[in-house]
């Protein structure tokens, strides 16, 4: 085999004096970067393969082990930097696209951390979340024009039949993950998760394991190009349904799940022959118009007697708002957003880093627009693509969205280590595998009380900016733009987010 | 059993003026009640029909049907007597689908189980993504031919196209056909230029399973229209399927 040109990433420094040669780092990695010599008893690593997932260093009992960034410096370029370099010989060495796993690695800006709250002082009371109700609670759904009431011998009673909606106990939901993409493990404690802290997860478009249809009260089962496991079962057995269109990693493609990880429980799970590709062509067969997605939403609506609310997910592009105008008036109850930075089991790096627009200008756009057309309450609007914190929620809020997807944190809570190779299927953190050696390293158990853990820390984070600024329930933030406030931002982008500058 | 049991059982239902929603609440609530059969009359452009009844009840369609005929269908036995439009037995999973007449764009699409019989001629993109797994294999027989892009992304199942209306020296007007299909078989009677076959697609002897296969569907095909499966037998089939499992195997660096 010819010399490959490409040096290794990261090192890894084994303190000899500390290692005990108990080889938990040989058994813990699946990239093979450790290996025991029986002769010399004695653990060394070749870090070639290492992904700096941290898995070893986690696991050593002795703590021998860091691993760093390589020194190894091409001669400084501002241009040709160490990654175009180290690219351009993968592909001379492959002939293939590159490809990556997670969100968005390139430092676009991101506009959260360009957004500050405001914070009642002296002119207007704050509101101690401690002692006071706060109120987190959030439907998704199409609203109703006006509500009409009628006089009755019991009082008042609602005469406006509301169309089917999600309660959410925080205006945080777990995004789209199929199984396929993540491990049976993993899925087990996002709905696990799901069910005890009152929202729901998404099961992307791997189809509903048997074994998961108990969740189904807290589950969004999407529908999506492959039509994978999509059936009357399926759909009957969730509390809602999302036409996925597209997906914030890589707006416009489609993908597929290789066909060696297609095992015997998958394709039972997505109803297709074992060992063949999962291919999601990039369009639905059916969709080539708003008029095609109302017939396909209104299909779904008739399979499951009107009974659940319809998302129709699509990635944050640059016509985003009239999109979304579109989306709702084809009958969409909830439109989801997935912006930029959103994540990924497997995609073409050069989609992931170039293609699509920050979610946070998406939102901001939508909400504008479908306010100005009169129809923002016909559906719910549900932001997603790299909502990394609390605050980032609260800032989602206050530019308009109803709730938020959370995907990348979700797996971050569950030990994600952010090492994008997702698409390898050798997550040492038992997450995006189906090796079963590797996925048993996750408990959904402990998995579950992680998740919850995490929405229970960001709901308290969001209850105290809440009560900050005076605002006791979530409903009063909901496109409360003078929440917000601009820093180091430009005129076009302030008026982009519809916000005034700090100072202002 | 009384006439009057089987008479509860067969039921007719007027469609004429009425919105596919009533139309489709009216038909569950006949089936809940305990239709075994249904007659709908004069059906014209309602949606949907068979997709929310998830049980083998059968539906004899007098008229035109609207797109998403038995879409998600679980089921039922419907018997369109005239044409179907698009996206007839969309992700069906299972049931029969008769269209004595022809019938539109992407026809089956994603399709895991069941059958649909097409007397005549279908439009584009039919059995795109069809599927199967384990036991279950959907098929399709269209009588006449179909028009480009047949087969697109095939999964899984089996196509088959008679050609009967073609002159016995005319070519199927079907390009692309199987264009990314990895699995599944399609068997086209008469004449299928080779230039007009995706690249994904390749030719394959027809060995006795499939003699088997293609009789048993012809006969049902022959039977259900009423013609001659003797003569349909008399012009030979050509045997298309994916050259891999695996068409998109080499694109990447890892």
């Amino acid at each position: 085999m010819a010399l490959s040109y490409i040096s290794p990433q990261f090192i890894i420094e084994r303190d000899a004096s500390r290692c005990i040669a108990c080889q938990v780092c040989v058994r813990q990695c699946a990239n093979d970067v450790h290996s025991y010599n029986e002769e010399d008893g004695l653990v060394s690593s070749h870090s070639l393969n290492c992904a700096g997932c941290h898995r070893c260093v986690t696991a050593c009992p002795t703590q021998a082990l860091n691993v760093r960034l390589s020194p190894l410096d091409f001669r400084p370029h501002a241009n040709w930097t160490p990654s175009i370099i180290t690219n351009i010989y993968k592909q001379a060495e492959s002939g293939g696209m590159l490809l990556t796993g997670m969100g968005c690695d390139q430092p676009y800006r991101i506009y959260w951390d360009h957004m500050v709250l405001n914070a009642s002082q002296v002119t207007n009371p704050s509101i101690d979340p401690l002692r006071e109700p706060m109120e987190l609670k959030t439907y998704l759904g199409s609203k109703p024009e006006q509500l009409e009431f009628s006089q009755s011998q019991d009082g008042l009673e609602l005469d406006t039949e509301i169309g089917p909606q999600l309660e959410l106990a925080i205006p945080i939901m777990f995004s789209a993950m199929s199984y396929g993409s993540i491990s049976f493990n993993a899925c087990e404690s996002l709905a696990r998760a799901a069910q005890i802290a009152g929202t729901y997860y998404n099961t992307g478009e791997g189809g509903l394991h048997p074994d998961l249809y108990k969740y189904g009260a807290n589950t969004v089962a999407q529908v999506a190009s492959g039509r994978f496991g999509v059936h009357l079962n399926y759909l009957n057995a969730v509390a809602a349904l999302e036409i996925k269109v597209g997906q914030g990693a890589k707006p416009g493609i489609g993908g597929h799940l290789p066909g060696e990880k297609v095992s015997l429980d998958i394709s039972r799970t997505r109803m297709i022959p074992q060992g063949t590709d999962a291919i999601s062509p990039a369009p639905h067969h059916d969709i080539y118009s708003i008029e095609d997605l109302r017939q396909l939403i209104f299909a779904l609506k008739e399979a499951t007697h009107y009974s659940k609310p319809v998302s129709v997910k699509v990635a944050a592009v640059h016509n985003i708002a009239p999109i979304a105008s579109g989306i709702v008036r084809a009958g969409a109850d909830i439109v989801a957003i997935d912006g930029l930075r959103g994540g990924t089991g497997a995609a073409p790096t050069v989609i992931r880093n170039n293609v699509g627009i920050p979610i946070e200008m998406a939102i901001a756009a939508v909400d504008q627009r479908l306010r100005d057309e009169g129809i923002r309450h016909r559906a719910s609007l549900v932001a997603a693509g790299s909502i990394r914190s609390s605050s980032d929620v609260v800032k989602a809020i206050a530019l308009g969205a109803d709730a938020v997807y959370i995907a990348t944190s979700a797996l971050v809570a569950l030990g994600c280590h952010l090492c994008q190779r997702c698409y390898t299927g050798k997550c040492n953190w038992g997450i995006a595998t189906q090796d079963p050696y590797l996925t048993k390293r996750l408990n959904p158990n402990i998995g579950a009380r992680r998740l919850v853990n995490l929405l229970r820390a960001w709901s308290l984070e969001i209850k105290e900016m809440m009560g900050g600024m005076g605002v006791n329930s979530i409903e009063s933030l909901r496109g409360n733009r003078d929440h917000l406030r601009g820093v180091g931002l430009n005129q076009v982008e302030l008026d982009a987010l519809g916000i005034k500058a700090a100072g202002y | 059993m009384s006439t009057a049991a089987v008479q509860t059982k067969t039921q007719t239902l007027d469609a004429g003026g009425l919105y596919y929603r009533d139309l489709n609440e009216r038909l569950l609530e006949l089936v809940n009640e305990g239709a075994e059969t249904v007659e709908i009359l004069n059906v014209n452009g309602q949606r949907y029909l068979g997709t929310n009844l998830q049980r083998p009840v059968r539906l004899i369609v007098h008229g035109i049907p609207g797109n998403d005929l038995g879409a998600f269908m679980d089921g039922p036995q419907i018997t369109v007597l005239g044409s179907a439009q698009d996206g007839c037995g969309n992700t069906m999973n299972s049931g029969s689908i008769i269209i004595h007449g022809s019938a539109g764009d992407i026809l089956g699409h994603s399709m895991r189980g069941g059958t649909i019989l097409v007397k005549g001629n279908v439009g584009y993109r039919v059995g795109i993504h069809m599927k199967e797994y384990e036991t279950v294999r959907p098929a399709i027989v269209i009588g006449g031919t179909a028009q480009h892009f047949l087969g697109e992304y095939m999964s899984g199942g089996v196509l088959v196209v008679l050609g009967l209306n073609l002159d016995s020296d005319e070519l199927h007007p079907t390009h692309f056909l199987g264009t990314g299909m990895h699995g599944g078989v399609i068997f086209m009677r008469g004449r299928v230029d080779a230039s007009y076959l995706g690249k994904e697609v390749g030719q394959e002897k027809m060995d006795d399973a499939d003699n088997w296969l293609l009789q048993r569907l012809v006969q049902e095909y022959a039977d259900t229209f009423k013609v001659d499966s003797e003569g349909i037998f008399s012009v030979p089939f050509i045997k298309l399927v994916p050259r891999t499992k695996r068409p998109y195997g080499q694109l990447y660096a890892y």
